[in-house]
């Protein structure tokens, strides 16, 4: 959304704010965004502080308190070989944060290069690569990624490149069709003819609006990216004993769900609110940008 | 563009899809580590008997070889043994798939039957509680782990008050009923069997629960969105201040256009259902497609996953198929066009 659309509606303060202040006043009216944008803040903070406030070593043994119930020792409780599940948790959030950013980073950085290239190109070329990527997008995504991830071998790293490489082919859609309309966009276009710097309109004109749906597409599959890497570490794809990451706490935990449901039941917790954070805020994200949504 | 050029396109290119899917399959499982012949013929089989297990099993040939021998069993059907259950990959895929297909269907069902309504009432109600707290249903419908969702219900709903099954698709004494479609519940009803009907319905209740919640909050938000837009019409303006009662405004103008575009959208999610399953199935030890495909990927049953894969991408595909043609037959706009 550009800033003289909505200054036509009046939603928006004086012209001398910065983008950054627009942004912040749009987030301000919308509370749910605002608390994505909390549960985020939040959970970075414990990504890089997990050292400092986690209350015990994550890996540290204690076989004298195996599967104990929560208390005040033991916030969440302990798992079967006595480990804190609170630090665990805590310290879970570089794991599967960091994999949910990483998988994300990399679907988009491909992706939106092949995309702009190829709408950029046109031609042969450009359908080739469409067709191709419509034949990859038809594919079952997460039966790929799981084939993938087993035939690279279990390990984290395997399945988020597994997770990343099928996601690639929508940003390269986004991406493609960026470039296309924007090519021949009115104000584009007026731009070029009063002689503005193609500098200029690049920065001006073409980066921010290509951007914005690639930016709210990456912070909603941030959410998405984090599921599918730790229900990969559930079924044994991804992460593996002993590696504090969420969804392999849930898988092991699994066996103890009857008599200790602490253990499955606050790393699955975890997965679910940084999922929601990272959602709320794309939503709030896309509503923005998106005109059509605006008033809604 | 007529509907039969736009189906003749479209099948073309399902021919490519599961070609690709078939190349891109056949690559994966040749890259998975470990030697089946070395698994099927067991731990302590001599290197003559691993041999000619894997002359048996064709593994010997040059990879482009065993990729033709395939694909021109593929053709007919044929997806080779599974070795791990020693059946052809063909005849599980028929027995587990009506599983799967009976699970999903179930979960779109609830989905839609609540989706819908909770929809209609966040779009009526913008911006008051009820839309605050739909909207709130379906951000967390789409953030929550499926595998973890089910994990709660069981031990809810099986560990603490006992009142429903954690696993499987019967009680344990109870016989399937015969077999006419696949689906327990639609066979057991077909055949008056009540206690099957009974017991395959409780079985059904928390994996249909886990699966359709995600896509629950997919139905709402979809719902809502297309409510929103239709309602901003003049035709329902018109209706409005033509003073008909607001029901029939609601239901008979609004959502029947807001379900035009909600069509394809519900039919896509179909499709995810299907995958949506696999860890759904996992944790319900539900003995569907799902489950399946996790063993044989544990095992390394390369015919097994592709077999899987390729059924599961060509159904993917015609779904899609499907879809779209319902969508144009709803759209009278697309329809009088063509």
């Amino acid at each position: 959304m550009s800033l003289e659309s909505a200054e036509a509606e009046g939603t928006t303060p004086a012209r001398s704010s910065s983008g950054v202040g627009y942004l912040w006043y749009q987030l301000r009216r919308s509370p749910l965004t605002m608390v994505g944008l909390g549960i985020i803040v939040v959970v970075l903070f414990i990504m890089v502080a997990a050292p400092w406030i986690a209350p015990y070593n994550p890996d540290k043994l204690d076989l004298l308190h195996r599967l104990a119930a929560p208390s005040l020792a033991h916030f969440f409780g302990t798992d079967e070989v006595g480990r804190d599940i609170f630090s665990r948790v805590l310290w879970g959030a570089r794991t599967s944060v960091t994999v949910g950013l990483a998988i994300v980073a990399i679907s988009m950085g491909f992706g939106t290069v092949i995309g702009a290239f190829s709408g950029l190109v046109g031609g042969r070329v450009d359908t080739l690569i469409m067709r191709f990527m419509d034949v990859v997008l038809s594919f079952p995504s997460f039966v790929m990624a799981m084939a993938l991830a087993a035939a690279l071998g279990p390990n984290l790293i395997n399945a988020m490149l597994a997770i990343a490489v099928v996601r690639i082919p929508f940003y390269v859609r986004l991406a493609r069709g960026q470039a296309l309309s924007l090519r021949s966009k009115p104000y584009v276009k007026a731009a070029m003819s009063f002689g503005a710097p193609r500098v200029q309109i690049m920065r001006r004109h073409i980066m921010p609006n290509a951007m914005a749906p690639i930016i709210v597409q990456a912070t909603l599959d941030i959410g998405l990216a984090i599921l599918t890497a730790s229900a990969l570490s559930f079924i044994g794809l991804g992460a593996q004993q002993p590696t504090a990451e969420w969804g392999a706490m849930v898988a092991t935990g699994r066996d103890y769900l009857l008599d200790q449901w602490w253990y499955p039941t606050f790393p699955g917790l975890a997965i679910l609110i940084t999922a929601v954070g990272f959602n709320l805020l794309g939503d709030g994200l896309r509503d923005m940008f998106d005109p059509r949504m605006r008033g809604r | 563009m007529s509907f039969l050029s736009i189906i003749r396109r479209r099948l073309i290119f399902l021919v490519f899809v599961v070609f690709g899917v078939t190349v891109v399959t056949f690559v994966i499982s040749h890259m998975i580590p470990g030697d089946p012949a070395r698994m099927m013929a067991g731990d302590r089989a001599t290197n003559e008997i691993v041999e000619n297990m894997r002359r048996q099993l064709g593994l010997d040939q040059p990879l482009w070889r065993q990729y033709v021998t395939y694909i021109g069993q593929v053709a007919q059907g044929d997806f080779g043994i599974s070795i791990r259950t020693q059946r052809p990959v063909i005849d599980d895929i028929k027995r587990f798939f009506p599983a799967t297909i009976e699970l999903a269907l179930a979960a779109l069902i609830f989905a839609v039957a609540v989706g819908i309504p909770l929809g209609v009432l966040s779009a009526v109600a913008k911006d008051r509680w009820i839309d605050q707290i739909s909207r709130t249903i379906s951000v967390t419908g789409i953030s929550t782990p499926a595998f973890w969702l089910g994990l709660l219900l069981i031990y809810l709903f099986y560990g603490r008050l006992g009142i429903l099954p954690g696993s499987g698709r019967l009680a344990s004494g109870i016989a399937p009923p015969t077999t006419i479609t696949g689906f327990y519940t639609v066979d057991s009803l077909l055949t008056f069997n009540w206690p099957a009907l009974r017991s395959s319905l409780i079985h059904l209740i928390l994996p249909a629960l886990t699966l359709g919640f995600v896509h629950l909050g997919i139905v709402t938000r979809q719902i809502r969105s297309a409510m929103l837009e239709v309602l901003q019409e003049d035709y329902v303006r018109t209706a409005r201040a033509s003073g008909l009662p607001r029901r029939t405004v609601l239901f008979g103008h609004a959502l029947r256009n807001a379900l035009i575009p909600s069509v394809t959208m519900i039919g896509l999610a179909f499709g995810d259902l299907l995958y949506g399953a696999v860890l759904t199935e996992t944790v319900f030890a539900w003995p569907g497609m799902g489950n399946y495909v996790v063993q044989s990927i544990t095992a390394l049953d390369f015919p097994a996953i592709m077999g899987f894969t390729v059924v599961a991408s060509t159904a993917y595909v015609l779904l899609n198929l499907s879809v779209d043609l319902v969508y144009m037959w709803l759209d009278p706009q697309i329809r009088e066009v063509s």
